[in-house]
């Protein structure tokens, strides 16, 4: 790990930290399918990290593997500097790694408040008893996280809907509601998996700038996929580039954009 | 007019809250809470509690604890007969064993026990869902009835087969027995289903109960969020199978007096309860209470009318009874398929606005 520069300073003259999460090597196979085959990369504290590459790059099942769901056939994760053993997705979110979904996965049935106070799950350690008794240590706690809960949900700018339920709500909130879950965990890492998957220019720059103060006012690391070159170029530090299961690029967006491989990949090549 | 939050402003999270956020909901709940308390205990006859107000109770609490579990979980259990068989056994030998303990404890440590058998016979909804789940909890009911029956030291070695509740008393009034008064054993029911359903109450809207909910809305992305699949759904099994082991001590020890398995805790058993939370709603406590009155009350209610006011034979009415029952179930699943609950919640939309809808 020393090998690694302690800080490294960004296109844009920002600087970001040292290594937080690094993948080495890891290769994901289903049956015979080899989804991921030997990647290895790093993300840096507070850094936004894209991930890109075209359809059925492997890019999610990267995602997935970082958040637990998937385990590699092989290669490490390391992760603050100590290498992580195989773990069930609760238990890699309670190391502090949240993430949202392509496919929003918002509980349907509850309201807004509800979603996102079970983002507090982590930081909530009454137990059954407690709960059941209610006053005391269970409504101290309860309250305590619901101001966190709130201050999620007034960054977002999401108070009028608090009370509504998840499933009444447009495409574009139900995003955003997602992000704000992920959010009131208080991640060190957010993964974000197409965060601004069809939604309209407006939308997507109203995401833009919640993910950037995100970045910029808690400090978070944020991992993203995303297929909107312009918004990948615009808001990310440094890009890892998937094509078929394979890195194809590793840089900053002015590396990645001029990287022959990049190119081939995305626009296609001659073959002769 | 008065049913509305205008102007009953929130200034504390403590506030906001509290289970019944608007004024009139609050005083309505005290008002239902003084009647059952303070009036009713001085009206009833035994007639009333044994046809109403005792099967209406410990339904209720049957139902909370079940809509728990499929509710608030999602976990889909037919096993509820079985459960309530395991609470009334469970009270059966303790009353028997330590005849110097209170039965309020007895029928305490029977939910306690009923809650370990659920959480061994909800062991395998880690691996399945939905209808395959439902016929595994099928097999813990037809195994627990299978096992009261011939397994002779669950009921005491007893000829019949039976078990029968001996005579018990709180406070100096017997609460079980023969020599019951009408007022004891609804008010013992009643403070029952009162703890209960403020735990339940308690625990849906905490840590635990949006655990059980966001598994049930979605249970890859409750696992992503932090949630423990393992813990989350055994202790709805545990909780659920806790309420339901009550009721079952209360349906046996209060409300039967003897009872055998096989007839009380059967299959239909089960259905009932189940059809009661999807009548009433699934994860609501009210749509607990609402499907529960709503099973009792309607087959008394069509008798008293058919029999009592238009005269028709007792064997027709028992018949058309069914028929009815069945009609009005199929009936209301088809205008509101979210129960009860939900139609009482459209109620009060409607009544927030009203007089002036716009």
């Amino acid at each position: 790990m020393s090998a690694v520069a302690e800080e490294f300073i960004t296109e844009d003259g920002r600087k970001i930290g040292a290594v937080v999460m690094e993948m080495k090597n890891i290769t994901l196979k289903f049956g015979g399918v080899v989804a991921i085959k030997d990647i290895s990369f790093d993300i840096r504290q507070g850094e936004i990290r894209a991930i890109i590459g075209p359809n059925g790059a492997g890019k999610s099942s990267m995602l997935n593997v970082i958040s637990g769901f998937y385990h590699p056939q092989e290669g490490e994760v390391w992760y603050k500097g100590a290498r992580r053993p195989t773990m069930r997705p609760y238990q890699v979110a309670a190391q502090g790694i949240a993430r949202t979904f392509q496919n929003i996965a918002l509980f349907e049935g509850m309201s807004v408040l509800d979603n996102v106070m079970t983002g507090r799950l982590t930081h909530m350690k009454t137990n059954m008893f407690q709960q059941g008794l209610w006053y005391g240590k269970a409504r101290a706690e309860e309250i305590e996280n619901r101001q966190k809960a709130e201050e999620i949900i007034d960054f977002l700018e999401i108070q009028a809907i608090r009370k509504t339920p998840v499933g009444r709500l447009p495409y574009g909130l139900k995003k955003r509601v997602e992000l704000a879950r992920a959010l009131a965990a208080e991640p060190s890492i957010l993964l974000l998996d197409e965060p601004m998957a069809g939604m309209n220019v407006e939308e997507k720059e109203d995401m833009s700038r919640f993910i950037l103060d995100v970045n910029d006012e808690f400090g978070t690391t944020i991992a993203l996929i995303e297929h909107d070159m312009g918004v990948v170029m615009d808001l990310s530090d440094r890009v890892v580039v998937m094509d078929y299961g394979k890195k194809i690029g590793d840089g900053t967006p002015d590396e990645v954009r001029n990287n022959q491989n990049v190119i081939d990949a995305y626009l296609g090549v001659a073959h002769d | 007019m008065f049913y509305r939050e205008s102007g009953d402003f929130k200034t504390t999270y403590i506030d906001d809250d509290q289970t019944f956020p608007i004024k009139f909901d609050r005083y309505r709940y005290y008002a239902v809470m003084f009647v059952a308390f303070a009036i009713i205990p001085f009206m009833v006859n035994d007639y009333w509690v044994n046809a109403i107000f005792l099967p209406f109770l410990i339904y209720s609490i049957a139902a909370i604890g079940l809509n728990i579990l499929v509710g608030y979980c999602g976990q889909v259990s037919l096993g509820t007969g079985g459960f309530m068989a395991v609470g009334a056994y469970a009270v059966y030998k303790l009353m028997t064993a330590f005849p110097d303990v209170s039965i309020v404890f007895h029928i305490f440590a029977a939910g306690a026990i009923t809650a370990a058998v659920g959480v061994l016979f909800g062991l395998p909804s880690l691996r399945i869902k939905g209808f395959y789940l439902a016929v595994a909890t099928l097999a813990a009911q037809f195994f627990l009835v299978w096992l009261f029956n011939r397994v002779p030291w669950f009921y005491n070695y007893s000829a019949s087969g039976q078990i029968n509740a001996p005579e018990r008393t709180v406070f100096g009034e017997a609460v079980t027995g023969p020599n019951v008064n009408a007022w004891a054993v609804y008010l013992i029911c009643l403070v029952f289903v009162t703890i209960t359903a403020l735990i339940a109450r308690n625990l849906t809207r905490g840590t635990l109960g949006r655990k059980w909910m966001a598994i049930r809305d979605m249970d890859i992305a409750a696992e992503i969020i932090g949630v423990n699949p393992l813990t989350a759904k055994m202790s709805a099994f545990a909780v659920s199978s806790f309420f339901i082991g009550i009721s079952g001590a209360l349906f046996f020890a209060v409300y039967l007096g003897a009872a055998e398995t096989g007839e009380a805790f059967g299959i239909t058993k089960s259905f009932l309860i189940l059809f009661m939370i999807i009548i009433g709603g699934l994860g609501s406590i009210f749509g607990s209470f609402a499907g529960a009155a709503f099973l009792v009350l309607l087959p008394v209610f069509l008798k008293v009318v058919g029999a009592d006011w238009l005269g028709v034979p007792t064997d027709i009415v028992a018949h058309f009874q069914l028929v009815i029952v069945g009609a009005l179930i199929i009936l209301f699943l088809v205008l509101e398929p979210h129960g009860l609950a939900q139609l009482w919640r459209v109620a009060k939309e409607k009544l927030r606005l009203w007089p002036f809808p716009h």
